[in-house]
């Protein structure tokens, strides 16, 4: 402190630049001292853990049926979790079907991620007519309550992975390019973008430097929350038979396949619903605790 | 600059400048701007609906290094003058003369002119993208205009140095960690980093309080020394005005009101809205308070002005011919004014006595 003060000009000068930390790393630094966003990252981080080493950690083979251990309960034997209705070990296919379900709830978002926010910040930086084309074409999309679309999408596409990846993302397109219409107006409306046009500066590289570090974010944590309904709408079209294919392990599946032993093992047919909330709450708090971080004002 | 140039050192000049000192550097005409109000289905189909007269046929010059101070109410078409002048929005109708070239002309293309016209906003905060560091905003300006990148951050440090922000301390630092004085500071800097002839400062000081008004006034005044700029000053503090102005601009409803230097126009107002104007501001001396009473009410609509002269719907000398005939800009010794007192032969009965009286 008291060299800085002593020092005088002509060295201040030589010494190397002082750097602020950055954006990111402020919202890096506020996360950290959020609980909720700490546990829910470290839940995220397991799940994802697990499903990457899923078949080093399973403790019997996932697809292994056995007509005498049908429906055991939690506990039993060396089956920790309990056993399915072909007598295959839940713990193991819970461990692979992170896999699929994680796959199917985060790749559609991401997708819809890229073109969603290309199309609302075009849209939202054009302005007028083209802007209402755009808008006005998202929003028959819009109308449609996701889940139905989904699965008329799913539907007329056909059962796989590949269309129920391919409905979601168009499911996500919309309400995406809606957010990062709206910020992308807000951000247009500024006076910096302002002054960049008054500097000659062309659209396209007003956007790259102005706009899109400031859009982007908002954009990214409204995706984030989408994470979760992605994977509860991937498992509903699983349940219906339209995304993924038994016997593959995928947690929606497993909910549908195990709802004829809802009364005989309900605490066993509940498990696949109960990694279904436990992950998607986590994204939703994460990118709760992500969206106050990224509030410049506190 | 010597006011004695020769024919061969016009090329020289670094600025180019065109018609010597007497020349204006900008004249500006007719500018109107007419905003749209949203139309209903039948309005649409008789042929458009209202429309807002923000700005409503303007002229007006600015001299060669000289600070034009732009006074009115709210409302009066101060900001939309400038936005227009900076081609933030399109006129609706009307020229720009930039040191002799209109713009958008091929000898002066838009992109070229908003390198020479640069501009200072009001928030100093809004006018800083957030997620770059101060010398990357100054930066931005050059790079558009092919100023290599590392040339254009040298550019930027000296400026910050130029406008007393120690470039080792601010230079990499974001907009939130500087107060609102130093952010205007940089604001200046960034609008001077591609070397402009003319800047355009709307409510530039307006934000700051008092002491780092001062400051600042003193930077913009230095500052226009040592570059040769042109200052647009607008403002509604008639105070700053006065003290940075060389001329004055009164606006009224989208018009120009009076113009006149602005000794002159303080000390002797020829129109009787900027005698009101000038009446409103709080006096320093408590010996001489303000007692005059003010304006009363507010400006009419701009969607549906007051025909004739606009002001005289609140002005004491109205008479009759002032609701039928509009006053046009008169000029005399420098000073103008669109006021049918003096407009010889208007029909107004104190026409003729103001004529004797200047």
């Amino acid at each position: 402190m008291s060299t800085a003060i002593t020092a005088p000009a002509a060295v201040a000068a030589n010494t190397p630049y002082e750097r602020s930390a950055g954006f990111w790393t402020g919202v890096l630094r506020k996360l950290a001292r959020d609980p909720v966003a700490i546990g829910a990252a470290i839940v995220l981080l397991l799940l994802v853990a697990m499903a990457l080493f899923a078949p080093l950690l399973t403790p019997h083979d996932p697809y292994q049926a056995s007509m005498l251990k049908r429906l055991k309960p939690i506990g039993f034997e060396n089956y920790l979790l309990g056993t399915d209705e072909l007598g295959r070990d839940m713990l193991s296919r819970l461990m692979v079907g992170a896999r699929l379900s994680l796959f199917m709830g985060i790749t559609p978002v991401l997708i819809a991620f890229v073109i969603g926010s290309g199309i609302g910040i075009l849209a939202g930086y054009a302005g007028g007519l083209v802007n209402t084309l755009i808008m006005r074409t998202i929003d028959v999309l819009y109308a449609f309550p996701s889940v139905l679309l989904a699965i008329a999408l799913s539907g007329a596409l056909g059962a796989g992975i590949g269309n129920a990846l391919l409905s979601l993302t168009i499911v996500f397109i919309p309400p995406i390019a809606r957010v990062a219409e709206s910020v992308t107006t807000q951000v247009r409306s500024r006076d910096y973008v302002e002054a960049a046009r008054a500097s000659g500066a062309e659209a396209f590289t007003i956007v790259r430097v102005h706009v899109l570090g400031n859009v982007l974010g908002p954009i990214f944590v409204y995706s984030t929350s989408l994470i979760a309904v992605s994977m509860i709408l991937a498992s509903g079209l699983s349940f219906l038979g339209l995304g993924v294919k038994p016997p593959e392990p995928e947690w929606g599946l497993m909910l549908n396949t195990l709802r004829t032993a809802i009364y005989t093992q309900p605490w066993v047919a509940a498990l696949p619903g109960l990694m279904i909330f436990i992950t998607s709450i986590s994204f939703n708090l994460l990118s709760d605790s992500l969206r106050s971080a990224m509030d410049v004002k506190n | 600059m010597s006011i004695g140039i020769s024919v061969e050192h016009i090329g020289a000049d670094p600025h180019g400048d065109r018609g010597g000192p007497a020349q204006p550097l900008l004249t500006v005409k007719k500018l109107v701007k007419h905003f749209d109000l949203k139309k209903s289905f039948l309005e649409t189909l008789n042929g458009g609906g209202k429309v807002v007269r923000a700005v409503d046929g303007v002229d007006f010059k600015v001299l060669k290094g000289e600070t034009l101070g732009v006074v009115g109410e709210s409302g009066c078409g101060k900001s939309t003058t400038a936005r227009l002048l900076m081609h933030l929005i399109e006129p609706s109708a009307g020229e720009i003369v930039f040191n002799g070239e209109t713009v958008g002309s091929p000898a002066l293309p838009l992109r070229e002119y908003r390198r020479q016209v640069q501009m200072v906003f009001q928030d100093s905060y809004s006018s800083l993208n957030p997620r770059l560091t101060i010398q990357d905003s100054i930066a931005f300006g050059p790079q558009v205009h092919g100023v290599p990148k590392r040339e254009a951050l040298t550019r930027a440090r000296d400026l910050l140095a130029r406008v007393g922000l120690e470039p080792s301390r601010f230079a990499e630092r974001y907009p939130h960690e500087l107060s609102g004085g130093q952010r205007q500071r940089v604001n200046i800097a960034r609008a001077l980093a591609s070397e402009p002839r003319l800047v355009i400062l709307d409510e530039a000081v307006s934000a700051l309080d008092k002491s780092v008004e001062a400051q600042v006034l003193n930077l913009l005044m230095d500052l226009k020394d040592e570059f040769g700029l042109t200052y647009i000053f607008i403002s509604h503090d008639l105070h700053v005005v006065r003290y940075i102005s060389d001329r004055v601009m009164v606006m009224y409803l989208g018009k120009v009101a009076e113009t006149g230097p602005a000794e002159a126009l303080f000390e002797r107002p020829l129109h009787p809205y900027t005698r009101a104007l000038l009446s409103s501001m709080p006096s320093m001396d408590p010996d001489h308070r303000t007692e005059e009473a003010p304006l009363a009410g507010d400006p009419p609509n701009p969607i549906d002005p007051p025909p004739g002269c606009r002001f005289h719907t609140r002005c004491p000398h109205a008479e009759a011919v002032c609701a039928q005939q509009v006053p046009s800009l008169e000029s005399e010794n420098g000073r103008e004014a669109a006021c049918l007192i003096h407009e010889p032969g208007s029909g107004h009965s104190d026409a003729r006595a103001a004529i004797y009286a200047a």
